[in-house]
């Protein structure tokens, strides 16, 4: 059960007060989108540049914990690098291509030439990457997904949805400490867990984890969706939310600057007709 | 008075059966009154209650006849909504019903529902927690409370509703017994101040009886068998016949020959005038005899010194030492979070000890690994449905074998024998999702048993039966501990189970063992229960009050006469059966 619980922390919700964390769920939740579609449009490298400084303070403002999203952060590294040579491999001269020039550094092999230009243009992407990571963290770990659920509501989408959501997230727990209750009764009947085991035979034994697991779980469900009827859920088309929280001045100000810096970066960015910054002309 | 409750002639048979669930019912249940109903599983007692809800007919759904009148409405008209306003439902699983993620939330739900504007919810959420105290609670999530407190944030979700009646569906079947208490204590106050109707389904009459009920209906076979009021009820034979535990300060009086009169109050055991009986109870009591005790053997498990903590300087357990004895029943017992299934997992090496170390016939076994252990020291745990990962019966009972590498020939062997043990031969190619909870649990223990394990442990073996399942279980297990000399530990909040059927009892509060001695003398010990979140026995006060001193003497006394009883009318049935030793045809 402990167990358990040290793992849910992992990127969930942290109680604090900063004015991030006091914001409006649904503020967030629009920062959020706002910020991701400027960051995937751009490729301007004076605006990612400005992005990653403005995140990294947000970052730091919410008072998240290295602790909280360290394991994620390393798994989206992982991924960074993949793309970044993958992105390599199949097209080696997509920079020259994007800046119209060629600078070679070195010859690798074959058609394999390190130029400049691809440099830079990788370099942008991991940018992007730098600029969007924060955000999305901080507002993994600084929004109550009740007020979550509220503020998906609030924007337009059914509650039924929001609710999904936020029910989901109030049963992994338990669903996590059956998992280790019933792979610990498994384990003492002889099937064999650890890595001891080849792999394919791990994989079959994890069936025997899966299916009580499954069954432990739908009887859950049924409980839940008695219990949801018995209080009336789904009487109304609306409902209102306990947590919800009402839009106030930060709110609005925050709306305004990234929507006003939205406009400003897409200005920047296509002026010269491309969404790629060149210094190679 | 007009009925706040009417069922007039009412049937009701599910869609899914043959046969109706509910035959004939006719109920008046008055405004205020607070109402308990009993009855063996399957006897309709639930199924009466969501007729009342209306989860009956449109969540469950069949067909009734005749009527039934809710405060003026009609359940099968109005609906699960329209129903969740006159009548709130406080379920069984203290822990599936919590939906919000803190207290506040969860309170709050029907009111979302609702469409309540916010700041006149913060209002009410605050005015029932208060209520049921959990107003310091309110911003925790369902994994940081105890089941005590979960309850009563359940409590709240339905009284947040304003509603009129009150259902609790076995209110007390997760709770450990002083938390049990506090639960009725919490009920009797609610129907006091706030006069609500109120109706409790539980088939642990005693613990529900701690406080005043108006009346008891007994359901069996889905007619109302008795109406009466508690006092009336106790002083007959009709408990028993419809298989229900009598309190057992009453069963030692019957024991003892005397005849219950209405007239002395015997709902209560403290208030109960006992001066016509207490003659005849200290006769029975200076008459009756008990066995020498067993002869000490050889030791099977011993733990020595186990400390463990999660977080270090936080410690869940610390110093524990004790010793089984080959051939023993132990249970465990102490409040809910004590440390007990902690201990669980350390006996069966699913953690490891901090300190000290666990020995079996004075070796230690630190150095296995949890599956070597699993051939020693086998675990059986609470719900059947966390242990069965095969769709046959034969599958899921070889699976500890076929792991093993053992061959086919003799798995098939030993599967049919521990089938035979069981009374599951018969159904050995039958899917598991036909059988019914009980007997799932019998699976899980044969699929334990097959590995020829020395110790087995069971979580709450008892839990959600009611007297009859129970005794078939425990009789079960006792026989296996008779028989084939298996050595049977069980971590329990069952204090009958305790008493009755474990020859010792180690007790667990905040870490450390309190107690290690015969479960009539803990249970008789008023400091340790109220450490340890225990509830003495009536037998204590009952004994007391017929001026007997040796009161372990007493409850060891009665306990051993009701086995004997026991034991005399389970050989009968055997020998009607047709002295075959299949007790497989008996339906679990």
């Amino acid at each position: 059960m402990r167990e358990g619980m040290s793992m849910s922390r992992l990127l969930t919700y942290a109680e604090k007060d900063t004015w991030i964390h006091r914001l409006c769920g649904v503020t967030k939740l629009i920062f959020f989108l706002a910020w991701s579609v400027i960051g995937m449009l751009t490729y301007d490298t004076r605006v990612l540049i400005v992005m990653l400084f403005t995140s990294l303070i947000i970052f730091k403002v919410s008072k998240t914990e290295w602790r909280q999203v360290g394991t994620i952060f390393k798994f989206i590294l992982f991924f960074l690098c993949l793309n970044v040579i993958t992105v390599f491999f199949f097209s080696p001269l997509e920079g020259t291509t994007i800046y119209g020039a060629r600078t070679d550094i070195v010859h690798l092999f074959g058609n394999y030439w390190i130029t400049k230009e691809q440099i830079f243009y990788e370099m942008n992407i991991v940018l992007k990457y730098f600029t969007v990571i924060p955000v999305v963290l901080m507002f993994i770990v600084t929004t109550n997904p009740s007020e979550f659920a509220a503020s998906l509501n609030r924007i337009g989408i059914s509650y039924k949805i929001g609710y999904a959501v936020a029910i989901a997230l109030r049963y992994i727990p338990d669903v996590q400490s059956d998992f280790i209750k019933i792979k610990h009764a498994q384990e003492a009947r002889g099937i064999e867990m650890s890595s001891k085991a080849k792999f394919h035979v791990r994989l079959r034994n994890m069936a025997t984890i899966i299916f009580p697991l499954i069954f432990s779980s739908m009887e859950r469900i049924d409980v839940v969706s008695n219990a949801m009827e018995l209080r009336g859920f789904g009487k109304y088309k609306k409902r209102t939310w306990y947590s919800g929280k009402p839009l106030k001045r930060n709110d609005y100000f925050t709306i305004v600057f990234v929507l006003l810096f939205g406009s400003v970066a897409m200005i920047v960015t296509f002026y010269d007709g491309s969404r790629f910054y060149n210094p190679f002309r | 008075m007009k009925p706040i409750i009417e069922f007039k002639n009412y049937t009701f048979k599910y869609r899914s059966q043959t046969e109706p669930t509910l035959r004939d019912i006719n109920l008046m249940i008055y405004p205020g009154e607070k109402v308990l109903i009993v009855g063996p599983s399957g006897s309709g007692k639930s199924t009466l209650a969501h007729c009342i809800n209306g989860l009956v007919p449109f969540s469950f759904s069949g067909e009734s006849e005749g009527s039934l009148i809710v405060k003026d409405q009609e359940p099968n008209k109005l609906g699960v909504f329209g129903m969740s306003k006159i009548v709130g439902t406080v379920l069984q699983d203290t822990d599936g019903q919590f939906i919000g993620l803190t207290v506040a939330e969860d309170i709050a739900f029907a009111l979302e529902n609702d469409m309540v504007e916010q700041n006149e919810m913060f209002r009410r959420v605050n005015e029932v927690a208060q209520t049921v105290d959990v107003k310091k609670l309110l911003k925790h999530a369902p994994a940081e409370l105890s089941g005590g407190q979960k309850q009563r944030v359940s409590m709240a979700g339905v009284l947040i509703d304003d509603v009129d009646i009150l259902v609790f569906d076995e209110p007390l079947a997760n709770l450990d017994p002083a938390t049990g208490k506090k639960a009725i204590d919490l009920i009797d106050k609610i129907q006091k101040e706030d006069k609500k109707t109120i109706l409790i389904i539980e088939h642990r009459l005693e613990d529900v009886l701690y406080r005043d009920v108006d009346r008891i209906i007994v359901i069996g076979e889905g007619r109302v068998v008795a109406d009466l009021e508690p006092d009336e009820l106790l002083a007959g034979n009709i408990l028993k016949e419809q298989g229900i535990r009598e309190p057992l300060y009453i069963a030692a009086l019957k024991q003892a020959g005397c005849v219950i009169r209405p007239e002395s109050r015997p709902q209560h055991v403290d208030t109960m005038d006992l001066k016509d009986y207490s003659e005849q109870v200290r006769e029975w009591f200076e008459a009756s005899t008990l066995p020498a005790p067993k002869k000490s053997q050889e030791t099977a498990l011993e733990i020595m010194d186990l400390d463990f903590a999660y977080i270090s300087g936080n410690p869940i357990l610390s110093s524990i030492r004790f010793k089984i004895k080959k051939r023993e029943m132990l249970s465990i017992v102490g409040k809910n979070g004590a440390g007990k299934t902690t201990l669980s997992n350390l006996i069966c090496g699913f953690i490891n000890p901090d300190k000290g170390s666990i020995l079996l016939h004075g070796r230690d076994i630190s150095e296995k690994s949890i599956k070597e252990r699993g051939e020693i020291i086998g675990l059986v745990m609470q719900n059947p449905n966390q242990m069965i990962s095969k769709p046959m019966i034969y599958d899921e009972v070889a699976l500890g074998l076929t792991v093993r590498g053992v061959p086919e020939e003799e798995i098939k062997k030993r599967v049919y024998d521990t089938l035979k043990i069981c009374g599951l031969y018969p159904f050995r190619n039958w899917p598991i999702s036909a059988l019914s909870f009980g007997q799932k649990k019998r699976v899980t223990i044969a699929s334990i048993l097959v590995m020829n394990p020395e110790v087995i442990i069971l979580d709450e073996p008892t839990a959600g039966q009611d007297y009859y399942h129970y005794t078939e279980i425990m009789e079960f297990l006792k026989d296996l501990n008779k028989t084939f000399g298996i050595t049977i530990i069980m971590i329990t909040h069952d204090m009958h189970l305790m008493l009755e059927y474990t020859d010792r009892a180690i007790v667990i509060a905040d870490g450390e063992l309190i107690a290690n001695d015969t479960p009539a003398k803990i249970l008789t010990n008023e400091a340790i229960a109220e450490k340890a979140y225990l509830k003495k026995t009536s037998l204590y006060d009952l004994a007391l009050q017929c001026g007997i001193e040796d009161v372990s003497g007493f409850a060891e006394r009665f306990i051993y006469c009701e086995r004997e009883i026991k034991m005399k009318t389970q050989e009968e049935i055997e020998e009607i059966d047709g002295s075959s030793n299949e007790r497989g045809d008996v339906n679990v």
